[in-house]
C-alpha cells in the first residue's frame, strides 16, 4: 500500500536531513502511530506520501503508484484517493459544517445528488448527525475535528493521513476521536498517525514507528510510545514526557 | 466541472475585491483606448496616402524672367525649349511611364493660385508673371517620378522637376510619429495593466488561501483551481476593454466624423465603421492580456 525505499529528504539550508534512508512498508489494512520527537521527519513523512514534497533520493510507492513518475497534472487525481487530517482542523470558517464536507466533494467535480448522500453519511460517521447547519466556531474542539475527519473520508479514501490529530484535544475528547479512527480503520481504510500522545499509543497497542533525526529507530506490531526495555523505558519515558 | 460554482467563485472574487477590480478596469480602458487609437490612425494614414499620393503629379516648372535656379538664367523659357520638353515627355523613353500631362501656362498658375490663397494677403502681390509656366504630370507608378527628374531636370529652360509626394511625406511623418507615440504609451500601459492584473490576482488568491489549500488537499484538479481566478483577471479586463471599444467609437463619431469632417471637407477620414471594427481588437486583446496575466500570477498557487 504504502512503501518507501531509502528515501532521504534534505530540505535547501538545512544540511541534516528530515528523513535519512528510510525504509517502511505499510500494508492494507494497518493502523500505524508515528511517534518521536517534534522534528524527527514525521511530518515529512506524511507530506511526502501526500506528493506535497518530492524526495531527494529513493523511491516511494502509494496505492501502487511510484510517486516518482506521476506528472504534476496527475497529482489532483492521486490525492482523490487520501484523506488528511491536522491539528488545527483547517475548516473554512464561513460555511457550515455541511458545506465544509461537501465543498471537497464539489471541488473535485462530484454531482449535487452524490452530495446530498455522502455528506450525511459522513456526518453520521462521524457522530455529527443534525449538526449539518451550525458554523465550525459554533462547535468544540472535538467536534470540529470529526468535521475534518468527515471531509477526509467523505470521499472513502483507501489512506487516512493524520498528523496529531489529538494534539489540540483534552484527553477524554481525544479518546472519542481515536475510537472513531479505529472504526474508520476498521471498515478498511488504512491509517497513519503522527502523534506525540503517550497515553493513546499504549492503550492501542497498535503498530509503532519511532523516528529520531529522520531515522526509522524502531518498528514493532502491538507495540507501545516507548520501547518495552524496562531500563531504556525508564530513561526514554522521562524523555517522552518531556516532549510533552 | 461545474459551472455554477466557478461563476459564483468569480463572483465573490470580483466583489471582495473590488478596488483593485476597479483599478484593472481602469487601467485596461486607458490603455486599450491608446491602442485603438494607434490602430485607427494607422489606417487614417494609410488612406490618406492611397487618397493623396493618387493626385500627386509631377511638376516640371519651366524658367521665368525672374529664377535663377536650375538652368535658368533670369530668361523665361523659350517656345523652343517648352517643344522639347513636350517632345521628352512624348518620347519612346519617357511615354510609358507618364499617364497623362498638361501645360499650365501664366495665367493659368495665376488663377489656382489667386485660389488656393484667397483671403491671404500674399494674393494681392503676386502678378501673373511671377509664377513659371509648368507641365503637370500624372504617372502611371507615383514612386517613379525619379525618371522624369533624371530626363528633364537638366534640359535647357527646366527650374526644377518636382514631385509633390514629397509635400505629403512631411505630412505623413508627423502623423506615423503620432501614432508611434501612441503605440508606445499604449505598450508601457498595457505592461502596467498586466502586472495589474497579475497584482490583483495574487490578492485574490492570498483572500481565498484556506480554500485553495483545502481544494489542493482533497485533489482538486489545476484547471478547477485556477479558472475562477483566470476569469475574474478576463472579466475585469473585458469591462475595461469595452469602455475603450466605446472610447474609440465615440471619438471617431463626435471627433473625426463631428468635427475634422466639418473643419476640413474634401480629406476622407475614417469611419465610425472602422472604429467598430477596432472594437473586437480591443476585447481579444483585453482578454488575452489579462488570461495570460492572472495564469501567471495563479501558477504559483498550483506548483506542486
Amino acid at each position: 500500500m504504502i512503501r518507501f525505499d531509502e528515501v532521504t529528504k534534505v530540505y535547501r539550508g538545512n544540511a541534516r536531513p528530515a528523513l535519512n534512508a528510510v525504509d517502511l512498508e505499510i500494508l492494507a489494512g494497518e493502523f500505524v502511530f508515528l511517534v518521536g520527537a517534534s522534528g524527527s521527519g514525521k511530518s515529512s513523512f506524511l507530506r511526502l506520501v501526500l506528493k506535497e514534497e518530492r524526495p531527494s533520493s529513493g523511491a516511494i510507492h502509494v496505492l501502487g503508484q511510484d510517486l516518482g513518475r506521476i506528472s504534476s497534472r496527475k497529482v489532483p487525481y492521486f490525492r482523490r484517493n487520501l484523506g488528511v487530517v491536522f491539528q488545527d482542523f483547517r475548516l473554512l470558517p464561513n460555511k457550515t459544517v455541511f458545506d465544509n464536507v461537501a465543498f471537497s466533494l464539489q471541488v473535485i467535480g462530484k454531482s449535487k445528488g452524490f452530495i446530498h448522500e455522502a455528506v450525511p453519511d459522513a456526518l453520521a460517521t462521524v457522530g455529527l448527525d443534525g449538526k449539518g447547519g451550525r458554523y465550525p466556531h459554533e462547535l468544540s474542539g472535538g467536534e470540529q475535528q470529526r468535521v475534518a475527519i468527515a471531509r477526509a473520508v467523505v470521499n472513502k479514501p483507501s489512506i487516512l493521513l493524520a498528523d496529531e490529530p489529538t494534539g489540540n484535544l483534552d484527553p477524554t475528547t481525544s479518546d472519542g476521536i481515536m475510537t472513531l479512527l479505529q472504526r474508520i480503520n476498521a471498515n478498511g481504510t488504512t491509517v497513519i498517525m503522527a502523534t506525540h500522545d503517550v497515553g493513546i499509543v499504549d492503550r492501542l497497542q497498535r503498530r509503532v514507528v519511532e523516528l529520531v533525526n529522520g531515522r526509522i529507530i524502531r518498528d514493532e506490531r502491538g507495540g507501545s510510545y516507548t520501547q518495552a526495555v524496562p531500563l531504556v523505558q525508564q530513561q526514554s519515558f522521562g524523555s517522552a514526557e518531556a516532549t510533552r | 466541472m461545474r459551472l455554477g460554482l466557478v461563476l459564483s467563485e468569480v463572483g465573490q472574487g470580483l466583489r471582495r475585491n473590488l478596488s483593485m477590480v476597479v483599478s484593472v478596469v481602469l487601467v485596461t480602458f486607458i490603455s486599450l483606448t491608446f491602442v485603438g487609437t494607434a490602430i485607427l490612425l494607422q489606417s487614417q494614414i494609410t488612406q490618406m496616402k492611397t487618397y493623396w499620393y493618387d493626385r500627386a503629379q509631377v511638376a516640371v516648372y519651366l524658367c521665368t524672367e525672374y529664377t535663377t535656379a536650375g538652368s535658368c538664367d533670369q530668361q523665361a523659357a523659350t517656345d523652343d525649349q517648352i517643344a522639347v520638353v513636350e517632345a521628352q515627355l512624348e518620347s519612346e523613353t519617357l511615354a510609358p511611364f507618364i499617364d497623362a500631362y498638361y501645360f499650365e501656362d501664366q495665367e493659368q498658375a495665376y488663377a489656382n493660385f489667386q485660389d488656393q490663397f484667397e483671403g491671404n494677403a500674399i494674393a494681392a502681390l503676386v502678378t501673373p508673371d511671377l509664377l513659371p509656366e509648368a507641365f503637370w504630370v500624372n504617372l502611371i507608378d507615383p514612386e517613379q517620378s525619379q525618371i522624369l527628374t533624371d530626363a528633364l531636370a537638366g534640359l535647357a529652360g527646366v527650374e526644377s522637376v518636382v514631385d509633390q509626394r514629397s509635400y505629403l511625406d512631411q505630412i505623413f511623418a508627423i502623423l506615423n510619429s503620432a501614432s508611434l507615440t501612441a503605440v508606445g504609451i499604449a505598450a508601457l500601459m498595457l505592461v502596467a495593466a498586466a502586472l495589474l492584473i497579475a497584482t490583483t490576482i495574487r490578492l485574490s488568491a492570498f483572500s481565498r488561501r484556506r480554500e485553495l489549500g483545502i481544494m489542493r488537499l482533497v485533489g482538486a484538479s489545476n484547471r478547477f483551481i485556477q479558472t475562477p481566478f483566470v476569469l475574474e483577471g478576463v472579466v475585469a479586463a473585458i469591462i475595461g476593454s469595452v469602455l475603450a471599444g466605446g472610447a474609440v467609437v465615440a471619438i471617431v463619431h463626435f471627433f473625426v466624423q463631428g468635427y475634422l469632417t466639418q473643419t476640413l471637407p474634401g480629406t476622407s477620414f475614417v469611419t465610425v465603421d472602422d472604429a467598430l471594427l477596432v472594437v473586437p481588437v480591443l476585447l481579444l486583446a483585453g482578454g488575452l492580456l489579462a488570461a495570460v496575466a492572472s495564469n501567471v500570477a495563479i501558477s504559483r498557487y498550483l506548483r506542486v
